[in-house]
């Protein structure tokens, strides 16, 4: 997918299971963006292929239209429209729309019915947008980061909803720079980076995957690093990444942890936390990219 | 009774999407305050400045009130099928209604016939007022039923090219310059486009050019016709060619985004 010389999106080649919730996960610019709205038909790659449901978004859209629900990163509704009269709209456009009191209900938008789109706060276009994506009951819904801008209660709220609908048997494709939302919701996550599928798997594939587990402690800075190596095993590796934060990467093991805790009591230095634990996914997201997410 | 979040995709009937879709268009145009400045308030205004007119600006030979008033229908309709349909237009591609209701069941075609239902029902309102205005300020009328039903093909030409024109001009610019564009057109045409002002009083260089203009055509044209005399083949000629030229332009340039 190119714009002029730019070129957005580059060999991306992923599936989607029915049924599951996936997240396509990267920095800003990555191209999760070009790669849903790819898949909405409001583009056309200029090469490879796209299917959804088995049929072409660009070419089958008139059928896939009704079975498809998106929303948009941003915007979607007439400035003037009031929140409520713009969800019975979309509703309107549906054979068997979603009760759509039932549904203002459920996310919490009674209180700014008769408001303007325009002045509506980001959290409440956020919250109409999402219900203006499920309300014609879909097959398959397509969120362009749908959690941006709200607080965390309505964070929640937005998960237990997109975990319910996977219940009901809605398969969801959602875009995230948020580590959490792609590790509590999603059964499977593809990282994407500058245009390319860098990764792909369940949370716990992708976090174990050339995983290195570590031992994290922190005490008093400035410990002589080479002596503590030199007391553990060979393919041990230690560092102080910040001033009295340190991490043993290796083969965790109860002999290892137990090497490192010997070494620290000859030294007479008592540490203050100490972790074992395996690899995260936003450990492995920085691997990946060498980019910070939130 | 709680909410069943089960999928049950479906398209509602194309009638239902189009009847809901031109409701939609006719309340946001109607919230609209400019709108009716712009729809009905700035042609009243110059309907009953100009039914005394002999001070203001020299309309020609013949009463002012009915010179006046068929510049006036020309009027109403350039800002209902221009100048709002333009603006509105833009706005929905800043906005992204466009992209969002163009990934919804209604089809692209749809979201053009709620636009014009939208557009002619406020037509029909404005016309209908200014009308009455008109006659009770001492409008009469020439040429009969013949005249009307000419008014009415006029109008329905004059609509396809102003609106046709507006939406060219909003699916190519940005919404501001879009804004900018469609106010400058509309003060520029309403001054010295032929649609008041009959032709016959411009300078000759001037009005060979406005005979060419669809804001001219119109204006002209409705004032032959309610002379008794009927349009110019001409005047008609013109508003179809704008019509179907900027009917081209849309289906070529315009971006849905």
């Amino acid at each position: 997918m190119r714009y002029g010389t730019t070129t957005a999106v580059d060999g991306l080649s992923l599936e989607v299971q029915p049924g599951t919730v996936t997240a396509i996960l990267g920095p800003n610019g990555a191209g999760k963006t070009t790669t849903i709205e790819t898949c909405e038909g409001f583009r056309t790659p200029q090469s490879g292929s796209v299917r959804v449901l088995g049929l072409d978004p660009v070419l089958d859209a008139k059928k896939l239209r009704p079975r498809v629900g998106v929303m948009l990163q941003s915007g979607g509704a007439w400035s003037g429209s009031r929140a409520h009269e713009m969800l019975r709209h979309m509703a309107s456009l549906h054979a068997h729309p979603l009760d759509v009191d039932l549904l203002i209900e459920r996310l919490g938008m009674q209180s700014y019915g008769r408001t303007p789109y325009r002045r509506l706060s980001g959290g409440q276009q956020q919250r109409l947008n999402l219900a203006m994506a499920i309300v014609g009951r879909p097959d398959l819904l397509f969120l362009d980061e749908p959690t941006a801008g709200l607080d965390p209660q309505a964070r929640r709220a937005t998960w237990e909803l997109i975990d319910e609908l996977r219940g009901h048997g809605v398969t969801t494709v959602l875009t995230t720079h948020f580590m959490d939302e792609a590790e509590t919701l999603s059964d499977h996550v593809h990282i994407v980076d500058a245009g390319r599928l860098i990764a792909s798997g369940t949370v716990a594939e992708l976090a174990i995957a050339g995983a290195e587990e570590t031992i994290r402690f922190t005490t008093r800075a400035g410990l002589d690093l080479h002596a503590l190596m030199s007391a553990l095993p060979h393919d041990t590796k230690v560092a102080e990444p910040a001033a009295g934060h340190y991490v043993v990467t290796g083969a965790v093991d109860p002999a290892l942890v137990s090497a490192v805790t010997r070494w620290l009591a000859d030294q007479d230095v008592l540490t203050e936390t100490m972790h074992v634990q395996r690899q995260t996914l936003e450990d492995r997201f920085l691997d990946l990219t060498g980019h910070t997410l939130r | 009774m709680s909410l069943d979040l089960s999928p049950r995709p479906g398209a509602a009937p194309i009638g239902s999407m189009l009847r809901h879709q031109a409701q939609m268009e006719l309340r946001l145009l109607s919230r609209n305050g400019e709108q009716m400045l712009l729809t009905l308030i700035i042609p009243l205004v110059l309907i009953v400045l100009g039914a005394r007119s002999d001070q203001i600006v020299d309309l020609g030979p013949g009463r002012p009130i009915d010179i006046i008033t068929p510049g006036i229908l020309a009027l109403a309709v350039l800002s209902t099928s221009f100048t709002s349909l333009a603006i509105a237009t833009g706005f929905e591609r800043r906005y992204g209604v466009i992209k969002r209701l163009g990934a919804s069941p209604l089809p692209r075609w749809g979201l053009m016939v709620g636009k014009v239902t939208a557009i002619v029902i406020v037509e029909i309102i404005q016309l209908s007022i200014l009308v009455t205005v008109g006659l009770l300020l001492g409008w009469e009328p020439a040429g009969g039923v013949t005249a009307w039903l000419q008014m009415l093909c006029l109008i329905v030409l004059g609509t396809a090219a102003f609106g046709a024109l507006g939406l060219l001009i909003a699916g190519t610019l940005r919404a501001e310059a879009t804004l900018a564009v469609a106010n400058l057109v509309y003060v520029l045409l309403l001054v010295g486009g032929g649609l008041i002002v009959p032709l016959d009083r411009y300078p000759d260089q001037a009005r060979h050019l406005l005979e060419l203009l669809p804001s001219g055509a119109l204006g002209q044209g409705l004032r032959d016709t309610f002379a008794g005399a009927g349009p110019e083949p001409f005047s008609v000629v013109v508003l179809i060619i704008w019509a179907v030229c900027c009917g081209l332009g849309v289906s070529r340039l315009f971006k849905w985004e």
